[in-house]
């Protein structure tokens, strides 16, 4: 048990250097760019694991998340624009705004069965909110967009992400921590419970759609904080932020990842970003490599790249201990 | 703003061909969740490839008369075979999985075929020229209307009748409704239902491709053009009813008419009342207009 402790610590010990070391290597032995990737998969990242309580934990198939991550990407951009608002306020704003919204969409949405009809509805919604922010333009400047977003200078992106990196890794590890503890609470127990078996779970009284609504509003609440991480990233905004195809791509990432290991979407999103870079300056046709990825995925792997990895890691552990 | 009664006309009429082309496409849809109760998300994409073929074949037959009707009958036929080769390799792995691996199976078959289209024909717009008995115009309710709306007005109720026909008149309509109702109970009977899915999967992707080929020479045929109509097909058999075809049918008119007057009041952005129709659908009558209230629904 001792061993086994210092063990776990040791791990720790190298993620956090890995972590803390890598944008200063990234920029000495590479460029500044692959500073900027590495944020990005911290962004996505976090979108990633905070839709997985919902697809993941509670089984339904959101289409529509672009929508809360696009308000919390709004909202952070339009208070400081707009309403002049000092950055760390907006920037705490904007999860509670997407949290709103995902309680407004998710109270029509949580009672619907069926997948399918879960999705459109969700889609639905997102993209209604995608068509007012694109014609609404004396609100949000429609497909222009918000350019040009002050930020403190201590996360300054204009000489180095460096400062961005580690105020991202932050904000993403409090995040990601939060979310771990609410997948093991009885909450997140019981959500899987519901997921599992309704029927069941209604049986021993558990109110299905409040649970779903809770986790519906949570995942909402971190996919803006992961929205206004992209707003200061690149310090500026547009409508596609809310499209659909932002929706499917936090899908498939944790498809890839696999949705029943904890940091599974995050591998996925990591993965994502890196083909996404990697492979479209080789060639032109990254889509079919995902495609085929994720057919294989589905029919071979449906756990996903972190299922297997967990799959072999204690079948490796089985095995020293034997 | 006072309407002109005459640019009603013409919405009604513009309306009417946009619920065609999605009626072909939403019917293709619905029979494959009816029947083999999976949402192929991939169907866009056969669509895109029945506009391509049709690019190529019309392009390849541009000194023989009649080249339109030849792509016409051709490709949606190459479409359906490439169709029955998904179903063949891939769908049938995947009849007995959760809903949520088939629906991210289809969706990665569009990146599949996206690429595959895009190997093929390149990224450039392309264009298929109108044949010309189609090229002119009639008189109608005081406007000069494109003959092209009517032949496609024509294409559609031909299918609608057809598919009535073959579902309610022949001996095959009448297993597929009844593996639609209980394919357990078919199986058991001797049928064989794998075969069945094959030929229902290619007379789905057949009609995706007719969409493809009939709307060719209206439009720029581009990579894009197969998720900008899956989105709305989609909304069109939740409005109507999924796994009803009569349901597709009155879904699209329903959807082609507020797209044709939606754009009157919000040009460019009128799918906004198709989502929220299809939202307030699925709240308050999930099966759609004319679907059974049990429907599972994916």
């Amino acid at each position: 048990m001792s061993c086994n402790r210092t063990q776990h610590w040791s791990w720790w010990l190298v993620a956090a250097i890995i972590l803390i070391a890598l944008p200063f290597v990234l920029e000495k032995a590479v460029s500044q760019y692959y500073v900027y990737l590495a944020i990005k998969i911290i962004v996505w990242a976090l979108f990633a694991m905070s839709f997985n309580l919902v697809l993941g934990y509670g089984g339904m198939m959101s289409f529509g998340h672009a929508a809360f991550y696009g308000v919390g990407a709004y909202c952070a951009a339009l208070l400081i624009v707009k309403a002049s608002w000092p950055m760390p306020l907006a920037f705490l704003a904007a999860p509670v705004a997407a949290a709103l919204a995902g309680l407004v969409i998710g109270f029509f949405s949580v009672r619907i069965k069926g997948v399918f009809y879960f999705a459109v509805l969700t889609l639905s919604f997102a993209q209604l909110l995608y068509i007012i922010v694109f014609k609404w333009r004396s609100f949000t400047f429609g497909d222009d967009g918000i350019q040009g977003i002050p930020v403190p200078d201590i996360i300054s992106t204009q000489d180095s992400y460096i400062g961005y990196y580690f105020f991202a890794l932050a904000v993403a590890l409090v995040c990601i921590y939060l979310l771990w503890r609410i997948g093991r609470s009885p909450f997140g127990l019981m959500l899987r419970a519901l997921r599992d078996n309704p029927q069941r779970s209604t049986f021993i009284g558990m109110n299905v759609q409040n649970y779903r609504l809770i986790a519906f509003t949570i995942s909402a609440f971190f996919s803006g904080v992961a929205g206004a991480l992209f707003t200061f990233l690149e310090t500026s905004v547009s409508p596609d932020v809310l499209f659909w195809s932002n929706s499917g791509e936090v899908i498939l990432m944790g498809l890839l990842g696999g949705m029943d290991v904890f940091l599974g979407p995050a591998l996925g999103a990591a993965i994502m970003v890196l083909l996404n870079s990697f492979i479209t300056s080789y060639t032109q046709y990254w889509q079919i490599c995902l495609g085929v990825t994720l057919i294989l995925i589905v029919l071979v792997f449906p756990q996903g790249v972190g299922g297997l990895m967990a799959k072999f890691y204690s079948t490796w552990k089985g095995e020293k201990r034997a | 703003m006072a309407f002109d009664p005459s640019i009603l006309a013409v919405q009604f009429v513009s309306g009417l061909c946009r619920a065609m082309i999605l009626f072909l496409m939403a019917s293709g849809l619905t029979l494959v969740f009816g029947v083999m109760r999976v949402i192929n998300f991939a169907h866009g994409a056969f669509y895109m490839l029945g506009a391509y073929l049709a690019f190529s074949i019309t392009q390849m037959l541009s000194t023989v008369p009649g080249g339109f009707w030849i792509a016409l009958v051709i490709a949606p036929i190459i479409v359906s075979l490439v169709g029955g080769l998904v179903e063949i390799f891939l769908l049938r792995r995947i009849y007995d999985k959760e809903h949520l691996l088939q629906i991210l199976l289809t969706y990665a078959l569009i990146f599949v075929l996206n690429d595959l289209t895009k190997m093929i024909w390149g990224v450039e717009l392309r264009m298929v020229n109108m044949p010309p008995v189609l090229g002119g115009f009639v008189p109608f309710l005081d406007h000069q209307f494109p003959v092209y709306y009517f032949f496609i007005l024509g294409v559609g109720l031909a299918v609608a009748i057809a598919i009535w026909f073959l579902l309610q008149r022949t001996r095959f309509g009448k297993l597929l409704r009844a593996a639609a109702e209980h394919r357990d109970m078919v199986d058991a009977l001797g049928y064989n239902v794998g075969g069945l899915f094959t030929i229902v999967f290619m007379m789905a992707t057949w009609l995706g491709g007719l969409a493809g080929v009939v709307i060719a020479p209206t439009v720029r045929i581009s990579l894009g053009m197969g998720m900008e109509i899956i989105i709305e097909a989609f909304l069109v058999v939740i409005i109507g009813g999924l796994g009803n075809v009569w349901g597709a049918l009155l879904g699209a008119l329903i959807t082609g008419q507020l797209y044709a007057f939606g754009i009157l009041i919000i040009e460019k952005y009128a799918m906004a009342f198709l989502f929220a129709l299809a939202a307030l659908i699925i709240i308050f009558r999930p099966a759609g207009l004319l679907g059974k209230t049990t429907q599972e629904g994916g």
